[in-house]
């Protein structure tokens, strides 16, 4: 089977035969890319985004987890092997490629070393705004410095990255890549490789295909990272033959301001405040238990509980209490003297949210509000309660926040074996395709998420999967 | 940008910035400003003037333009530290006289110093310069007493100026005031080993970046040569100044006198750094910095570079025929220098070193 979309005549001046073509320049394929450099092999790499948004999702990045046995410059402590599986299995409910996972576990323990070869620079650990000090390394300056880092080592290394390059059409015929069509700047260019890299991301910026799959919900939602990755190679694999991981429908997705941009909002529009106050949906009523546990363990629920709500919106509600406990928000809160008038700001029926709040107050047990521990502040007689953090929200200004469901990336990816080579449906490998990062994540997470392992993944994949399409365009 | 827009603009990426802080291990203006939670005008100011330009929050921001939150940090803190030159300068009315003060206006002034010079030497001197033979007599020149009265009247009326604006900028800045900072001494130290050894132009172990990754040392080292050449020159008149004043000596001194080595290794220090300077300026990406400031700093660099220039010939041809035209040169450019030092780049070093202050009390409470 051969796949081209062979709209516009090929240029020629791109007939160079490269030893390893890397798809898609975000982390995976900047770590893939001087990988296979290193292993002698020459290196094209394609990137859609122009250079000043290259990077992918990887560009709002802000750390990868480690495995390391002790106390380092970057990280606390230990982080043990069955550890991090632990944290894995339980996220994911055991559902999981348990070799693939060690391997990246275990790969991870490597990585901070190796990414320092390239420039890439980290945070100490005696700082930090979360606490992730003793399993997170933390990039200084975060994603877009670590992904510059990399270009500029890519560079250096003789590798030829090409921006502005949308590849539109692969080529491959049982299993065996042999060049890939690609649109620059309404150009089209065939290249060819002897071994190619698939690592474009997910398809969480392909509108059209969200719909396909939510319906006109997907309208709503808001893309956090960036706009370039459309699924294109992923849909191409799989059309070509490849095997799938992980369903259509999964994303990860959280509670983000309804006022961020459509695309590339990043980690400023989450909002901070749900487990301190109540959340509404548009009819003014509340939905879920917001103090069910730690927001950092329940807050990547929210894009979908939101994704369920008439019109895909909610409103996060807090009083002055409360104002000060949360990490500030990018856009200002609504801020009215009563619960009424908050509601006109927030277009809301003022008598229901009214009866809402007021329903709230006089459930709210009496107890020790501590938002460091699940404190006993809890509601009796609610549907549904709130079991912890409860405060009544008495105390003017009163802050609304407007939610909507960010799409952080999609689960759907394509399998792959320990060697990063693809897996066709016949269940034997790619002959010269390998993949890397968001695009084959989801046979270590196939739902369910835990804080920078998706760089971690990308990361050791990269490496391994450069490493693999060197050898294979040696042979 | 009108001056209620900057400040919204400032108010917009610290705000951001906030929300985000993937640059709090750079420099100390992240650490500051996570511990505000809004951004009134002396919360920006003081973050201005803590920033060091190094330039990595720039190149490390997903949202820098042309994002459309359009994030630039180091230019938006250039351009509000250079309105605060221009607001905490006195008396204000010349600090506003000075503030689109340019390269030709500096030179411009020092050319026009110059000729008021020479013509009241040459009305004093009936028509003709003084020619003094051969034994380097300054004094016969400009007299004595006029060398003092003109240069001790400008170079008090800088210090005056510049120490209003200091005070004035650390009151805004810091409602605790100064009577409490004898007992920081903690703080004051922190802050003067990071003024005197630019520890922000390395803080984050690397040095500061000219165009993405693109590091060099070479800002910092000129900006060493600059600053301690400058001190040496202030060393080397002050003793020349006691020589005369306590001991009676007269100038010219010897060639290995130490005015007169402090002056010579103080001026090749300014030549070197202030030519390194002007030149990495060049290298930079121009997005990192305020274009409207341009003007300002090149002409502190040039009065600066053109003073260290006279002096160092002065004393090389001092013996020569030229010395009297070079003399009154000299004394124009450092005039020009001594008169726009209060409202112009000079006062980074002033208002900088308060800011580091003012961080090192805080993060010392913390
Ligand atoms: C706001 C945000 C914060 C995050 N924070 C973290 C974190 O702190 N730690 C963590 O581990 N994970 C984090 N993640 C998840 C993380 O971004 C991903 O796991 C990771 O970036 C995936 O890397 P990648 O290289 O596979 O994909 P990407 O970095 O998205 O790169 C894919 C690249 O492929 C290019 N591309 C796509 N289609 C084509 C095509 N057809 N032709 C050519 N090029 C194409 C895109 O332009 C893009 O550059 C975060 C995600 C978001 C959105
Ligand atoms: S400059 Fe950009 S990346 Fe750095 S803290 Fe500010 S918003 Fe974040
Ligand atoms: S330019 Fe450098 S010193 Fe200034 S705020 Fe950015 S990182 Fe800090």
């Amino acid at each position: 089977m051969t796949h081209i979309i062979d709209a516009m005549p090929l240029v020629g001046d791109e007939q160079e035969l490269y030893d390893v073509a890397v798809l898609g320049g975000g982390n995976a394929g900047l770590c893939a890319a001087p990988a296979a450099r290193e292993a002698g092999a020459s290196v094209v790499v394609l990137e859609s985004a122009p250079r000043h948004y290259r990077g992918g999702n990887s560009r709002h990045t802000r750390n990868l987890r480690c495995m390391h046995a002790g106390p380092s410059q970057l990280l606390t402590e230990s982080y043990a092997e069955d550890e991090f599986l632990s944290d894995l299995l339980r996220v994911t409910g055991n559902n999981t490629d348990e070799g693939l996972a060690r391997l990246v576990i275990r790969g991870s323990a490597g990585c901070p070393e190796w990414m320092r070869r390239f420039g890439v620079r980290f945070q100490s650990s005696l700082r930090g705004t979360l606490h992730l000090d003793r399993t997170n390394a933390f990039f200084l300056g975060g994603g877009k410095a670590l992904m510059n880092s990399y270009y500029a080592a890519a560079e250096r290394l003789g590798i030829r990255v090409m921006y502005d390059t949308e590849v539109v059409g692969l080529d491959v015929l049982d299993g065996r890549f042999r060049g890939a069509t690609a649109l620059a700047g309404g150009r089209s260019l065939a290249i060819r490789a002897k071994a190619a890299v698939i690592a474009a991301g997910g398809f969480e910026s392909n509108l059209d295909w969200l719909r396909e799959v939510w319906g006109e919900a997907a309208d709503n939602f808001i893309i956090r990272g960036t706009p370039y990755n459309t699924g294109t190679l992923l849909r191409l694999m799989l059309d070509a033959g490849a095997q799938s991981v992980g369903n259509e429908r999964d994303c990860h997705a959280i509670a983000v301001d309804a006022r961020a941009p459509k695309f590339d909002g990043g980690i400023v529009t989450r909002l901070d405040c749900v487990s301190l106050g109540i959340v509404v949906n548009k009819h003014g009523e509340r939905f879920y238990d917001e103090g069910e546990d730690f927001w950092p363990k329940r807050y990547a629920i929210w894009g979908s509980l939101v994704a369920r709500q008439p019109d895909q919106i909610a409103f996060s509600i807090v009083d002055a209490k409360t104002a000060d406990k949360f990490m500030p928000s990018v856009f200002p809160p609504m801020a009215a003297n009563s619960i009424r008038g908050l509601a006109l700001l927030l277009n809301l029926l003022p008598d229901t949210l009214d009866a809402t709040v007021a329903a709230f107050n006089a459930a709210v047990r009496p107890g020790r509000f501590d938002h460091a521990v699940l404190d006993d502040c809890r509601t009796d007689g609610l549907t549904p309660e709130k079991t912890h953090w409860a405060q009544r929200i008495d105390s003017p200004p009163f802050w609304g926040y407007p939610l909507r469901p960010g799409i952080t990336f999609t689960y759907l990816g394509l399998k792959v074996d320990e060697r990063a080579q693809v897996l066709m449906r016949g269940g034997e490998p790619a002959r010269n395709i390998y993949a890397a990062g968001e695009v084959m994540a989801g046979n270590i997470l196939r739902k369910g998420y835990i804080a920078g392992v998706g760089m971690t993944i990308g990361t050791v994949f990269g490496r391994l999967a450069g490493e693999e399409a060197a050898r294979h365009a040696s042979r | 940008m009108p001056a209620d827009e900057l400040i919204r603009h400032g108010q917009h990426v610290m705000t951001v910035c906030n929300a985000c802080r993937y640059c709090e291990q750079y420099c100390p203006v992240f650490p500051a400003m996570e511990q505000r939670l809004t951004f009134a005008t002396a919360d920006l100011t003081y973050l201005a003037n803590l920033c060091h330009n190094c330039g990595e929050c720039l190149y490390a921001c997903q949202y820098a333009p042309p994002h459309e939150f359009g994030i630039d940090v180091p230019r938006t803190l250039a351009k509000i530290r250079a309105r605060s030159y221009e607001d905490y300068g006195w008396p204000p009315f010349l600090a506003v006289a000075f503030r689109r003060h340019n390269l030709l206006t500096g030179t411009g002034l020092a050319a026009g110093l110059i000729a008021l010079m020479f013509a009241a030497t040459l009305v004093g001197n009936g028509g003709t310069l003084p020619r003094p033979a051969g034994d380097s007599d300054f004094y016969a020149v400009v007299p004595h007493d006029v060398m003092v009265v003109l240069f001790g009247g400008v170079f008090l009326f800088a210090l005056t100026a510049l120490w209003i604006g200091a005070v004035r900028f650390w009151r805004d800045l810091d409602m605790e005031g100064v009577a409490t900072l004898a007992r920081d001494f903690r703080a004051l130290g922190r802050a003067l080993r990071d003024a005197l050894t630019l520890r922000h132009l390395h803080g984050s172990g690397a040095d500061c970046t000219s165009a993405e990754e693109t590091r060099t040392p070479w800002r910092r080292w000129f900006h060493h040569c600059t600053f301690y050449g400058f001190l040496s020159c202030f060393a080397s008149t002050s003793v020349a100044a006691i020589y005369h004043t306590v001991f009676g000596w007269q100038a010219p001194y010897a060639y290995t006198s130490l005015p007169v080595l402090l002056g010579t290794a103080g001026g090749a220090g300014l030549l070197v750094g202030l030519a390194g300077l002007l030149m990495e300026r060049r290298r930079r990406d121009p997005a990192l910095g305020d274009p409207a400031q341009d003007g300002l700093d090149q002409s502190f660099i040039a009065l600066l570079f053109l003073a260290a220039l006279t002096g160092l010939l002065l004393l090389v041809l001092r013996e020569r025929a030229v010395m009297s035209a070079l003399l009154i040169v000299h004394l124009g450019v450092v005039l020009a220098l001594f008169l726009t030092l209060p409202y112009g780049k000079f006062v980074h070093g002033i208002y900088r070193t308060a800011a580091l202050v003012k961080y090192a009390r805080e993060s010392l409470r913390v």
